[in-house]
């Protein structure tokens, strides 16, 4: 199989060992970038290679990211951005890596863009559990600063920047960028509802806040340092760039690769020696998640579609955060659906009734079906209770809710029942999977909720 | 649009089919309702911020993007859109909401203090979908458990709306409750050892939208349905809350906030909401009483009035209308007052006052005055007051809110912290009998003078200060006004009616007329008989050496009292008088704001209200005051009394009342001098009321006395250093010849030097140390 | 039981230095509360809202929404073993099953000796390393039920101290820039002081 490849972008420095310290960055290149810019550019010049790029956002809804900068309104200071490191959604596993073995190149891509944008100061928001990425980080914010690169007049320039690194305590909501500016605040991580806090007008401390993920912003050296032409070049023209993807579940070997985007397609990842090596046992695919727990589940059909934003956006979900779950024929879709339901149930911040109430009414239903008592009509009300949360029970989904985290808890059910439905009736019958199905809970049942 | 095309200054959409004007800026909630649309809501209220949480008020809209699905709270409305209610998608909506309400809430509405006036009860029936398919089990949590003295909170009854906690923290600014945990297990509770010990909390639960919050004073006393209400003003102090009066059987149960613009926006405070308590009190007098043999026995009415009238015509006949005097009646109504003004009147009675030694010279009614809504959206305030939080809640409230909003700049200038202290924009502290100094030295700072000369200033003033004269926030005022003559001053005293009191006459009429001269005369035997309305000089006059020599010189004390209280149990003949709620009438709030108090329920036995005691009593000395009912007092108050014109015209004082203006308006222009300075070994003292103390309407409720504290010593961490003395130790406290114990308490809000000592506490009393006619009260402190 | 130590008060207070708003340093300063004590004590949290003009309720608020903050002693290892679906689908439920028989506990629950809690937790950030978990916010990859067993002995032989710091202690290394420049006298905080 002929799969496209491409340079190493932001993984380049995944195999030197000492790339994340400052002298292996340095060595290998690093804060050329930062100083090209502060020499040689004006910051709209740095946005516009930004728009130039058409670089879509990593952490989940994929807005560009030169045009979300652009909604900053001229002239109001303070402002600020916002690095979102929590890295949360199931399936997603590639920030993480980006801020424990190139710290070096997310904070060069946070001067760049506070520089595009005029801001004097950064946070950059860790997921709490991730005690060796803070770690790494904070070493490489001292580093930084001690060599000039960040604080006052940035290598002899007029430019000034502070980042200050902080980090969660453990709850995913935190990572919508929201709930994550009130996190900030020191509040509990509830979102707020947009309009009217959208967080480039009204944000932290109802300043224009520009929020960004890990990810985009560790892109943005090469895209200086090449120009943004040349990111563009790299991908499909509707998915620029190259981009990392988490491959887990059923394959031989699940892995994080950075991939050209919107060329390669779904079979090419679980299926090439360059990546996955195929579904495990030589067994097949049954159904897969495209983009993380919260997306619309993708089935055989779906396998040669490419992974460009809006081939995938038509079909019925998203790449989402680039979390990619494959189950192959022995799955039981009942528990898969469960456990990604109890995900959501378990992480609703409880501000609106319909997700607080509803996720965790859905994750009972399918927990009693689990356990052996389901009954005939549980079916058609989980679409009901479904309906409440996200109307439609569409794609893109429509919401009652604040938030998407509910109508996201509606995604597994609509998938896996809507396809698998004969598997759910099995177990509201016989309280067991079918046959050939392997339940997760051989040694255990599901005790725990 | 051009310049010259006048601008659109409404809004207009469609709601529901119909075409409607809306105010820019207006919530689609408050739109549809307008227009007759009700949304169901269970987070919103209109005086907090939009959360938009419950996302029960779902409503459809059509704009230029295609139809929506939106939170009627949060979203404002825009030119062209159209809205539906109702719509299937709108109506799926809310009912799918309603049915996630209530799958995790309990169904006991019939056990449920709120059955009969929940909304969520009222929701499910209107827009619910009928039954629960909820099988599985609910949340569980201990029975209602007490957050604080007063309020109980079962959580399993909560849905969550956010309305307590945002309460808590955006308008009484103390954030005592929170949400705790995530999620499904989301729950409001207190720290740990933390009660949640507001002086508000009772309007949490007002709004509570479902059962989980109670309060302990109406937890099931009744049922909504046998609730019969009437609109009233609540009169515990002199803000003049807008209130419901609920009764149950003829018994009150429970006053709720009325939601006006002028004054309390809904709010009350704790003792306003709970003091109905004293009304029902079985202490309460429920006959006449005459003396006996040494003791108050129970009387019919003509024998109890004869005997007051013979006091009353011997002293008069003996030794002319001078001996008698009349103290007390700002607890009434305004045609209490006026009719007992005019029974002296006919009597020719001209010491009378309403104040007890405790309030400001009339004269500050007379000032330029300003309105709560005018002060709370004035530039800048200045407060030469009390600590409004402890005496004038609500005000408090309202100010705060001014202050957060970053409308206005409070300049707090006091001898100790007040509860403003946190939002004021300069906080500064004196020495009591230093405030016209140092007023008059930050009217000359330069940013002062800026903040000043802004214009739209107000002033607050009021006695700060027991163990003080109020003469120095005079001219503490008078110097805001020379500097700032366009600035307009809000007196604010803690009774409820003395503003109305004083208009209808009960003031001294002459220079030497007040409490503490009426008291000085009856010490020295010429003031003979004593008349007290409502009045009770023992608890309230700052000097009680001088009560204690007044009721000793006394012959004759005749009271109109609903208690026997310290003072009303020296009466020879004892009037029962009809209490709040008991008795129709109008009040004068601070600002002057005349409105209507309502009667509820019938009077406990025989007692009558205060201007029919004064009219039948004139009756009994020959003298026909024309008043046999109370619209007749009305009618001839509102005839004979110029300032009360306006309320005759408003014909029904109801809602947000009439703003009535003091017949005398005066300046005050006096150099502004303080007292001498205090020697450096002693202590000046401060003795400012709290919220909660010994008078009569908190002492004789139940939940509310309580919360009374133990009297003791406020000092400075830096004086008690000095002193060497620790939190708690006893210390001597000696003054104009007296002395008393009282234990330290350390309190930084306390300048130094300053000795604050809270009015009117259980322990040992330290009026015996104040001395009326004293400018301040130095004070030589012992440790022992 | 315990107010922070007056060593880590002063590096709250570099803390606070670094946001514009005090609130903002709530969540870094329940971390440190945690680092000193295993668990956020309720004395620790009146202390930090003594340092934030907070009162203990909106600090407990903030605290117990986040599912880090423990407010009782747990073990000084934590272990997380991943659940969620990546790690569901390899096997994590027979590793779940396998600790709990190793150690005598229910997840959620502490050895009597104090020295492990396990919790069933969301995805940790593994998934193409399932079935993984973290010790005390550290991880280890592909965890079958012998390699748990060798991990268990190794922290019971305290051998490997130095991997995993007791429960609490997160990044070793801290931010050391102590006021950011950028937060004196900026605009929002003047707005905030010119009341
Ligand atoms: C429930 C929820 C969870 C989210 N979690 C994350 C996350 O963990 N990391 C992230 O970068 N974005 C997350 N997002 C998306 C953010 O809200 C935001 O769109 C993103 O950080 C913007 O960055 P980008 O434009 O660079 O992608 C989440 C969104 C939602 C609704
Ligand atoms: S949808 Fe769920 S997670 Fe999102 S704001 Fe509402 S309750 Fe919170
Ligand atoms: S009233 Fe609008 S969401 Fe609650």
């Amino acid at each position: 199989m002929s799969v496209p490849t491409g340079p190493r972008i932001i993984t380049s420095r995944f195999d030197v060992a000492d790339g994340h310290t400052y002298s292996g960055y340095v060595r290998t290149g690093g804060y050329q970038s930062l100083r090209k810019a502060v020499g040689t550019m004006t910051p709209q010049q740095v946005h516009d290679e930004v728009k130039a790029a058409e670089i879509q956002g990593r952490g989940g809804a994929g807005f560009p990211a030169g045009t979300k900068w652009g909604f900053l309104p001229a002239d109001v200071h303070p402002r600020y951005l916002v690095i979102n490191g929590d890295e949360s959604e199931p399936g997603t596993y590639k920030d993480r890596m980006l801020m424990e073995l190139d710290p070096h190149q997310l904070i060069e891509g946070i001067l760049l863009a506070c520089y595009a944008l005029n801001a004097a100061q950064a946070f950059l928001y860790v997921r709490g559990e991730m005690a060796l990425a803070q770690e790494r980080l904070a070493q490489a914010l001292n580093d930084a600063y001690a060599n000039n690169m960040v604080g006052k007049n940035i290598c002899g320039s007029q430019f000034s920047v502070d980042i200050t690194l902080t980090w969660g305590a453990g709850a995913y909501i935190v990572g919508e960028e929201t709930a994550l500016i009130e996190s900030l605040e020191g509040e509990r991580g509830m979102p707020r509802l947009k309009p009217p806090f959208f967080p480039a007008v009204k944000g932290l401390y109802m300043q224009p806040t520009i929020v960004n993920n890990v990810e985009t912003l560790a892109n943005l050296p090469y895209i200086v340092g090449q120009g943004g032409g040349d990111f563009k070049s790299l991908g499909a023209p509707t998915s620029t760039g190259m981009r990392m993807f988490a491959i887990s579940g059923h394959v031989n070997k699940p892995g994080v690769f950075e991939v050209p985007n919107g060329v390669t397609t779904f079979r090419m990842l679980f299926e090439a020696s360059e990546y996955c090596g195929g579904v495990r046992n030589g067994g097949s695919v049954k159904a897969f998640i495209p983009g993380g727990a919260s997306a619309m589940w993708f089935f055989p059909e779906h396998l040669d579609m490419a992974l460009d934003k809006p081939t995938v956006d038509k079909a019925g979900s998203m790449l989402g955060s680039g979390a990619i779950v494959v189950m192959d024929q022995s799955t039981d879709m009942v528990a898969a659906c469960w456990r990604i339901v109890r995900f959501f149930a378990r992480e609703s911040c409880g501000k609106c009734t319909p997700c607080r109430e509803g996720t965790t009414w859905l994750e009972r239903v399918l927990k009693r079906m689990l356990d052996g008592h389901g009954r005939a009509e549980d079916i058609d009300m989980l679409f009901e209770i479904s309906e409440s949360i996200s109307p439609g029970i569409a794609w893109p989904p429509r919401q009652t809710t604040i938030c998407p985290l509910g109508p996201s808890a509606v995604s597994p059910i609509a998938s896996a029942v809507r396809r698998f439905r004969p598997e759910f009736e099995h177990y509201i019958e016989h309280g067991r999977p079918i046959d050939g199905v392997e339940s997760p809970f051989a040694t255990h049942l599901a005790t725990h909720v | 649009m051009t310049d010259t095309a006048a601008p659109k200054t409404t809004v207009s959409i469609t709601v529901d089919g119909r075409a409607v004007e809306a105010k820019p800026g207006e919530l689609l909630i408050n739109a549809c309702e307008q227009s007759g649309s009700f949304v169901p809501h269970f987070c919103y209220h209109p005086r907090m911020s939009a959360v938009g949480m419950c996302r029960q008020c779902i409503v459809e809209v059509e704009g230029p993007r295609g139809k929506a699905l939106v939170v009627s709270c949060m979203t404002p409305v825009a030119e062209g859109q159209v809205v539906s209610t109702t719509s299937e998608p709108a109506k799926r909506a809310q009912e799918g909401v309603l049915e996630l309400l209530l799958a995790n809430h309990p169904l006991d509405c019939p056990v449920c203090d709120k059955g009969g006036e929940c909304p969520l009860q009222d929701q499910a029936f209107s827009h619910g979908p009928g039954e629960s398919r909820y099988v599985e089990e609910k949340r569980h949590y201990e029975k209602p458990i007490p957050i604080s003295d007063l309020v109980f909170l079962d959580r399993e009854r909560c849905i969550l709306c956010d309305r307590c906690t945002r309460f808590a923290s955006e308008v009484a600014g103390d954030p005592l409750i929170s949400f705790t945990s995530r999620g499904n297990n989301t729950q409001v509770m207190t720290f740990p050892d933390e009660p949640f010990s507001s002086y508000f909390s009772g309007n949490t639960v007002q709004i509570c939208p479902v059962g989980a919050l109670t309060a302990s004073p109406y937890r099931f006393k009744a049922r909504p349905w046998d609730l019969e209400q009437v609109e009233s003003t609540c009169t515990t102090c002199s803000v003049g809350c807008r209130t419901v009066v609920q009764s149950s059987r003829d018994e009150l149960v429970r006053y709720q906030g009325v939601d006006i613009e002028s004054v309390n926006w809904g709010w009350l405070c704790d003792r306003g909401r709970f003091n109905f308590e004293a009304v029902n009190s079985k202490n309460r007098v429920h006959a006449p009483l005459v003396r006996k043999d040494g003791e108050l026995v129970d009387a019919t009415w003509s024998s109890a009035l004869d005997a007051a009238g013979r006091i009353l015509r011997t002293v008069i006949n003996d030794k002319g209308p001078d001996a008698v005097a009349i103290v007390g009646g700002a607890r009434g109504s305004n045609e209490d007052a006026f009719a007992w003004a005019k029974l002296a009147d006919a009597l020719g009675i001209t010491a009378r006052d309403s104040q007890l030694g405790d309030g400001m010279p009339a004269e500050v009614f007379a000032l330029p005055q300003a309105t709560i809504a005018e002060v709370c959206t004035a530039r800048t305030v200045v407060l030469l007051a009390p600590d409004l939080k402890e005496e004038l809640p609500v005000l408090y409230l309202r100010l705060r809110d001014a202050a957060e909003k970053r409308q206005t700049r409070i300049i707090e200038v006091s001898p100790r912290a007040t509860g403003l202290a946190d939002y004021a924009w300069k906080s500064v502290r004196h020495d009591p009998g230093d405030q016209p100094r140092v007023v008059s030295a930050l009217l000359a700072s330069p940013d002062v003078a800026a903040q000043l000369a802004l214009g739209n200033v107000a002033v607050v003033v009021g006695r700060g200060n027991l163990a003080e004269s109020p003469e120095f926030s005079l001219l503490a005022v008078g110097a805001v006004l020379s500097a700032q003559p366009e600035a307009r001053v809000l007196p604010v005293v803690r009774r409820g009616n003395v503003r109305g009191a004083v208009t209808a006459g009960l003031t001294p009429q002459r220079a030497d007329g007040d409490t503490n001269a009426i008291l000085a005369a009856a010490a020295a035997g010429k003031v003979e008989c004593v008349v007290l309305l409502g009045a009770d000089p023992f608890t309230d006059v700052p000097d009680a050496d001088l009560v204690r020599r007044a009721f000793a010189g006394v012959k004759h004390v005749i009271a109109v009292d609903t208690f026997v209280t310290e003072s009303s149990r020296h009466a020879e003949v004892l009037l029962s008088a009809a209490a709040y709620g008991e008795k129709m009438g109008t009040t004068t709030n601070c600002e002057g704001r005349v409105s209507d108090v309502a009667q509820k329920i019938t009077t406990a036995g025989t007692a009558r209200p205060d201007w029919m005691i004064a009219a039948e009593l004139a009756m009994e000395l020959g003298v026909d005051l024309g008043y046999s009912s109370y619209g007749e007092v009305h009618a001839a108050m509102t005839a004979g009394i110029a300032a009360f014109a306006p309320v005759a015209e408003a014909r029904a004082v109801r809602r947000e009342g009439v703003v009535i203006a003091h017949p005398a308006a005066v300046r005050i222009t006096a150099a502004a001098t303080s007292a001498a300075p205090r020697l450096t070994h002693q202590f000046r003292l401060l003795v400012s009321r709290v919220l909660y103390d010994q008078a009569v309407s908190t002492s004789q409720s139940p939940s509310l006395a309580p919360l009374a504290r133990d009297a003791g010593i406020h000092l400075h961490s830096s004086d008690a250093l000095r002193l060497g003395v620790r939190e708690g130790s006893d210390l001597r406290v000696a003054a104009n010849g007296s002395a008393v114990v009282l234990p330290l308490v350390i309190d930084d809000a306390v300048s130094r030097g300053v000795a604050f000592v809270p009015f009117n506490q259980h322990g040992n009393d330290i009026r015996v140390l104040i001395r009326h006619d004293a400018p301040v009260t130095d004070l030589v402190i012992e440790v022992i | 039981m315990s107010r922070l130590s007056s060593e880590r008060v002063t590096i709250a207070q570099e803390i606070v230095g670094r946001f514009p708003r005090k609130k903002s340093a709530l969540i870094p300063l329940l971390h440190l509360a945690q680092e000193q004590d295993g668990y956020v004590a309720q004395d620790a949290m009146v202390h930090i809202a003594e340092m934030l003009d907070l009162a203990p309720a909106e600090v407990y608020g903030t605290a117990s929404f986040y599912e880090m903050f423990k407010f009782h002693p747990i073990g000084k290892y934590c272990i997380n073993i991943c659940t969620n679906i990546s790690c569901q689908l390899v096997g994590a439920w027979n590793l779940l099953h396998h600790a709990e028989q190793r150690l005598g506990i229910k997840a959620g629950g502490t050895t009597a000796d104090g020295l492990f809690t396990i919790e069933d937790v969301e995805c940790i950030a593994a998934c193409t390393e399932a079935p993984a978990l973290q010790v005390n916010y550290r991880y280890r990859y592909k965890v079958t039920p012998e390699s748990f067993d060798g991990l268990v002995a190794e922290l019971e032989a305290g051998k490997l101290t130095g991997e995993f710091p007791p429960h609490g202690t997160l990044a070793t290394v801290r931010q050391e820039t102590t006021e950011t420049w950028s937060n004196r006298g900026t605009e929002a905080q003047a707005k905030v002081d010119a009341r």
